[in-house]
């Protein structure tokens, strides 16, 4: 049944924003993409910067309306139902959007009244929350004086204070400490848990791995592919890698050497190998002497780097 | 769920919409209020004070039939409203929706942009009638005001003198991209106005092509109205006149905030 009806819905999706003046041309942050999540689903949006993955979110999100292509939320349309989709969703944009002079709570208040909340009920809801966000002892102090950790943890609050059936979070933990980083995913498990749908973009490759039952890579707009992150380090990356370091300008001739199965980045290369010590052996005889040679298993920062990596020596 | 009932309530009206967006507003007030009431009544008995013990002894004779201070202080309301005005709906929009990202935060919610602009106005009709009733108030301690209805009504005057600057420039202002922008705006456009409006001297005393000039400025209507009221020279027909001018001003600008509300908040 599930699987008949995704909670989201998105074919050909498309955003091209208008020239910002005369002379500028209007540009396509995304640019046809296909997807579905379903319900109680955590789904991840990977990709480098500029990919379209917040422009993604705030069509999503229901205040930006696509320009090409088809959206359903909730079965319904963003666009012209956007009060009654916004009124089920729970949003945590990239960057926290808090009122640094209000207090913590009445940061909370002021969102829960924009929801239609009662003052009491909101008031209720803000107590659960802050113990959830573990900022009980906080409530009173103004947001200009909460760490970043604290106030990433209190937008994710923010964004849950009308119970939402789906939460969309932009870049949830990118500049928190690694603890804070889990407490919030813990955070996230528990919503997971209680049934909401996640959809998430990051940057962190162990946050998708930890986080995500499936996701997408995106690049330049567009879906680079999609599936668990066990399917697409199956399908992108051999068992293991093999990193190899050389003095500067030496990459690019060093792959030449030894053939496509190497990925070059700005500071080493990466050697997929189903047998990286093999693949070290083989690289030796070949007289390729590296700085440094390091054999780990494959991760979903290979996939990434194979889906999109040659943009970033660009 | 807790929420469950609160969720398939019958959709709030517009008005209640907006009511909810001009909470934020009340909430943030509620931290700085007692500073600006202060502010509010201070400035005006200073530039009252100057005026009259000052610069009036200077002027000879009645202008417009009244010492130079009666003449002087309905037009220094009009223009005041004019200058918060331009501080509410032009400097406070556009950092809301730039720098501080209120308005996005709030376009999150069920909130329609219109009901953003709208709650936020509501909020800066409430301030621009406390700054004028404020300024009445210092008025008042100079015997410039006679009775409480004259109060009122040169209080209504300024706030919709306010409010005929405030909804077009809040409309301009939320789609300016660079703040410098609007420091340009209120140096080239607002404070010549404000010299050429009857403010501080009648508009009489103009040669012809500039007194034309000087009718067709919104702040003169906001001026002459806030003055004959004040002086109770009021009539009837120029009255309306002023009235009808300022609230033509208002509605243009209340359609033309609905559409750049909507392009900017909804981007
Ligand atoms: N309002 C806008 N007007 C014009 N261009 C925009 C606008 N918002 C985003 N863009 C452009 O669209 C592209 C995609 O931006 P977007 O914010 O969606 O990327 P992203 O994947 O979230 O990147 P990041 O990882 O850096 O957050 C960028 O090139 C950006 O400059
Ligand atoms: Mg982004």
């Amino acid at each position: 049944m599930a699987r008949l009806n995704p909670l989201i819905l998105a074919t050909g999706l498309e955003k091209t924003y208008p020239a910002r003046d005369r002379k500028g041309a209007p540009f396509r942050a995304v640019a046809g993409v296909d997807f579905q999540v379903h319900r109680g689903e955590a789904f991840g949006f990977l990709g480098p910067n500029g990919a379209g993955k917040s422009s993604t979110m705030r069509m999503l999100g229901g205040v930006s309306a696509p320009t090409a292509g088809s959206l359903r939320i909730l079965g319904l349309d963003p666009v012209a139902d956007g009060r009654r989709v916004r009124a089920r969703l729970g949003v945590v944009p990239q960057d926290d959007s808090l009122d640094t002079q209000l207090t913590v709570e009445e940061n909370l208040v002021v969102y829960g009244l924009y929801f239609g909340l009662s003052r009491r009920a909101v008031k209720a809801r803000a107590g659960e929350l802050l113990e959830f966000a573990r900022l009980e002892d906080k409530a009173g102090e103004r947001v200009e004086h909460l760490s970043g950790g604290m106030r990433r943890r209190l937008t994710i609050a923010r964004a849950l204070i009308n119970e939402p059936e789906i939460l969309l979070l932009d870049e949830p933990t990118t500049g928190l400490d690694p603890q804070a980083r889990h407490v919030l995913w813990d955070r996230l498990f528990r919503l997971k848990q209680d049934g909401v749908t996640l959809i998430l973009t990051t940057h962190y490759m162990d946050e998708a791995e930890q986080l995500c039952d499936r996701l997408v890579v995106m690049d330049k707009g567009l879906i680079a592919d999609e599936g668990s992150p066990r399917e697409l380090i199956e399908r992108h990356v051999t068992r293991e890698v093999l990193e190899l370091r050389f003095p500067p300008g030496e990459n690019e001739e060093v792959a030449r050497k030894v053939g496509d199965h190497v990925e070059v980045l700005p500071d080493r290369l990466l050697w997929y190998a189903d047998d990286g010590e093999q693949a070290l052996a083989q690289a030796t005889e070949a007289g390729v002497r590296p700085l440094t040679a390091l054999v780990r298993r494959a991760s979903l920062e290979d996939v990434f780097l194979r889906l999109t990596g040659r943009s970033l020596t660009d | 769920m807790m929420l469950a009932d609160w969720r398939d309530a019958p959709r709030a009206g517009g008005l209640a919409m907006a009511f909810r967006a001009m909470a934020y507003w009340l909430v943030r007030y509620r931290r700085t209020w007692r500073g600006t009431i202060v502010v509010s009544v201070a400035n005006p008995i200073l530039f009252l004070l100057a005026i009259g013990a000052g610069l009036g002894t200077l002027v000879e004779g009645p202008v417009e039939g009244a010492s130079y201070l009666a003449f002087f202080a309905p037009g220094l309301l009009a223009a005041a409203a004019l200058q918060n005005a331009f501080v509410e709906a032009g400097f406070v929009v556009n950092s809301a929706l730039r720098r501080e990202r209120i308005y996005s935060t709030a376009a999150a919610t069920p909130l329609e942009p219109g009901h953003i602009f709208a709650g936020h106005l509501i909020f800066i009709t409430l301030r621009l009638f406390l700054s004028a009733a404020a300024f009445v108030m210092a008025m008042a301690l100079f015997g410039l005001i006679e009775n409480i209805a004259i109060a009122l009504a040169v209080t209504l005057a300024a706030t919709l003198t306010g409010l005929a600057f405030a909804t077009p420039l809040a409309a301009w202002a939320v789609t300016v991209a660079d703040f410098p922008q609007l420091n340009t705006v209120f140096r080239f456009v607002v404070m010549p106005m404000y010299l050429f409006s009857g403010t501080f001297f009648s508009v009489t005393q103009l040669p012809a092509p500039l007194r034309a000039i000087a009718y067709a400025l919104p702040l003169w209507h906001g001026v002459d109205l806030s003055r004959t009221l004040a002086l109770g020279t009021a009539t009837l027909g120029t009255s309306l006149l002023h009235i009808g001018y300022l609230t033509a001003l208002c509605a243009i600008g209340a359609m033309i905030a609905r559409i750049t509300y909507r392009r900017c908040l909804h981007e």
